[in-house]
């Protein structure tokens, strides 16, 4: 019989008897959130090359005020300060980070990938003090519905993006011709994806029926209760797929109107 | 047949080490197996809180390779025995003796969450009439077989000792399954908010990820009651909506 040289105090940071790689999915999510937010960030501060034809970048619309065709108000307005950088994208892009930033999925893994708050299941932490979600700052996320609401029309938004993308510019005679593009078929792609996502949020999910003791007596709510639930089932994998279709979708766009890739006209 | 280690936890609330016993293990054989096997042929004294031996009874929960488990439930075939298995007793309680705790803070905590008040009977003979739809969700909390392993892997209470404000994941599914029963009739989102903590939870879904029960514990259970909290005390938008409503 041999004794082993361990003990059953309360670890310290890092520390556990886990023997699997319990560090690997917190550095997953590190990394992937890592690349968004750098790309996302500096995507939207360009100002240019979010447009190309009759497409638009998700990071991009709506885009209220800019120098694109797709603008709603006009070009950069005259009360915007003079030495602030000016870009479509800023003025909008806060909805969708809120969103996600306060989406209940986002939560638990960027609490685990960048506080280590715990760093995984099981695992010894940095700090002992601990105040979670039940006061200042963290409370502010019991706002995520608001944010819903706000992700719902950017949805819509987005889909008519989609519309509006099916139709091109014929160079020859100047009119309007129906159309689909590879492009298309990304931003089409992109609001199935975030429409997923969007659609299984567990906000959603409470405000269609979750609120309900007696679903039974709303028969109108239970089909979409049903919908949701299912759709919330899978909240993770939607939570991710949009992210990176949403980051390609600029990509694709973005390197279209930089003429280093070329869209394939499929009709 | 062939040895394995197993590096056993011995000591009570004063304190102890880890000590390792080989044995011969066999095709078939769950962790619990072996703990009586050294039991019966090693440490006589080995002190283990066990039942059923079928997963339904809660009692066996322990640590095992660092994870809360059910030690009836968890196959060797599915851990690395070329290395010595670690068996601790859950972290989150006090310890006892060996790989036994003490988890009756569990069962004051239950005693502090109001019970079910069912509304008027609805037929006159004192029976009620619930619709399946309704009573399907929270079918699935009344799975849960009180091992305790959800409460050991919080990290609210594992590693920051809130035990005074947080009543834990088996709670809130204790709490769900009434709250959201259709006949019941009593308000219990004062309390979750204020003296049971639900707020403190941070979603990192590791009670989910170790119930022997597979019940979805964040998703169905906790994450509705934060909702009915916000609709209680923080979507001032949706009170107004409600109000004018009626």
């Amino acid at each position: 019989m041999a004794y082993a040289n361990v003990s059953l105090k309360p670890p310290s940071f890092g520390e556990t008897m886990r023997s699997d790689a319990w560090w690997a999915q917190p550095a997953l999510v590190f990394l992937g959130l890592s690349a968004f937010i750098v790309y996302s960030t500096w995507a939207a501060f360009q100002g240019e090359h979010y447009h190309f034809g009759p497409y638009l970048s998700p990071f991009y619309s709506p885009e209220l005020w800019g120098s694109s065709p797709h603008s709603l108000l006009g070009p950069k307005p005259g009360w915007w300060p003079d030495w602030a950088p000016f870009s479509p994208a800023l003025l909008i892009l806060w909805a969708p980070a809120g969103f996600r930033l306060s989406c209940y999925y986002y939560r638990g893994a960027y609490y685990k990938a960048f506080w280590a708050d715990p760093p995984s299941c099981a695992v010894g932490e940095p700090r002992k003090s601990y105040l979670g979600e039940h006061s200042f700052p963290l409370i502010l996320q019991n706002a995520h519905r608001y944010f819903l609401y706000l992700a719902l029309l950017f949805l819509l938004l987005l889909a008519h993006d989609v519309w509006k993308s099916l139709w091109f510019d014929d160079p020859a005679t100047g009119a309007v011709k129906f159309g689909v593009g590879v492009g298309t078929l990304v931003l089409a792609l992109n609001v199935v994806l975030l429409s997923g996502y969007a659609f299984g949020c567990h906000s959603l999910r409470h405000l269609l029926g979750g609120f309900r003791d007696q679903l039974s007596q709303s028969p109108a709510a239970l089909k979409p209760y049903a919908c949701v639930s299912c759709l919330n089932r899978r909240h993770m994998l939607w939570a991710w797929m949009s992210l990176f279709s949403v980051m390609f979708s600029d990509v694709y766009v973005r390197l279209c109107s930089m003429g280093i890739w070329r869209d394939l006209r499929l009709i | 047949m062939k040895p394995a280690t197993f590096r056993i936890w011995r000591g009570d609330s004063q304190g102890g080490e880890f000590r390792d016993y080989t044995t011969e293990v066999a095709e078939g054989m769950v962790v619990l197996d072996a703990v009586h096997q050294i039991q019966a042929t090693q440490a006589n004294d080995l002190a283990c809180r066990w039942n059923c031996k079928a997963g339904k009874c809660g009692s066996c929960s322990a640590e095992v390779n660092g994870m809360p488990r059910l030690l009836c439930m968890t196959r060797l075939h599915d851990l690395p025995i070329d290395k010595p298995v670690t068996i601790e007793p859950m972290r989150t309680f006090p310890s006892l003796k060996d790989l036994v705790t003490d988890v009756s803070w569990n069962f004051r905590v239950k005693k502090k969450i109001k019970k079910f008040k069912p509304r008027p009977p609805d037929a006159p003979d004192g029976t009620w009439r619930m619709a399946q739809a309704d009573i399907d969700r929270v079918q699935e909390f009344r799975k849960c077989i009180e091992c305790y392993l959800c409460q050991d892997v919080c990290h609210v209470l594992r590693d920051h000792g809130k035990q005074d404000a947080f009543i834990g994941p088996r709670f809130f599914i204790y709490t769900a399954a009434l709250e959201m029963h259709p006949l019941d009739t009593e308000d219990r989102l004062g309390e979750l908010q204020q003296t049971h903590g639900i707020g403190y939870c941070n979603i990192t879904k590791c009670c989910t990820k170790v119930c022997p029960e597979s019940i979805t514990i964040t998703d169905n259970a906790i994450i509705p009651l934060k909702e009915r909290v916000v609709d209680e005390f923080y979507d001032p938008l949706g009170k107004l909506w409600k109000k004018l409503r009626g």
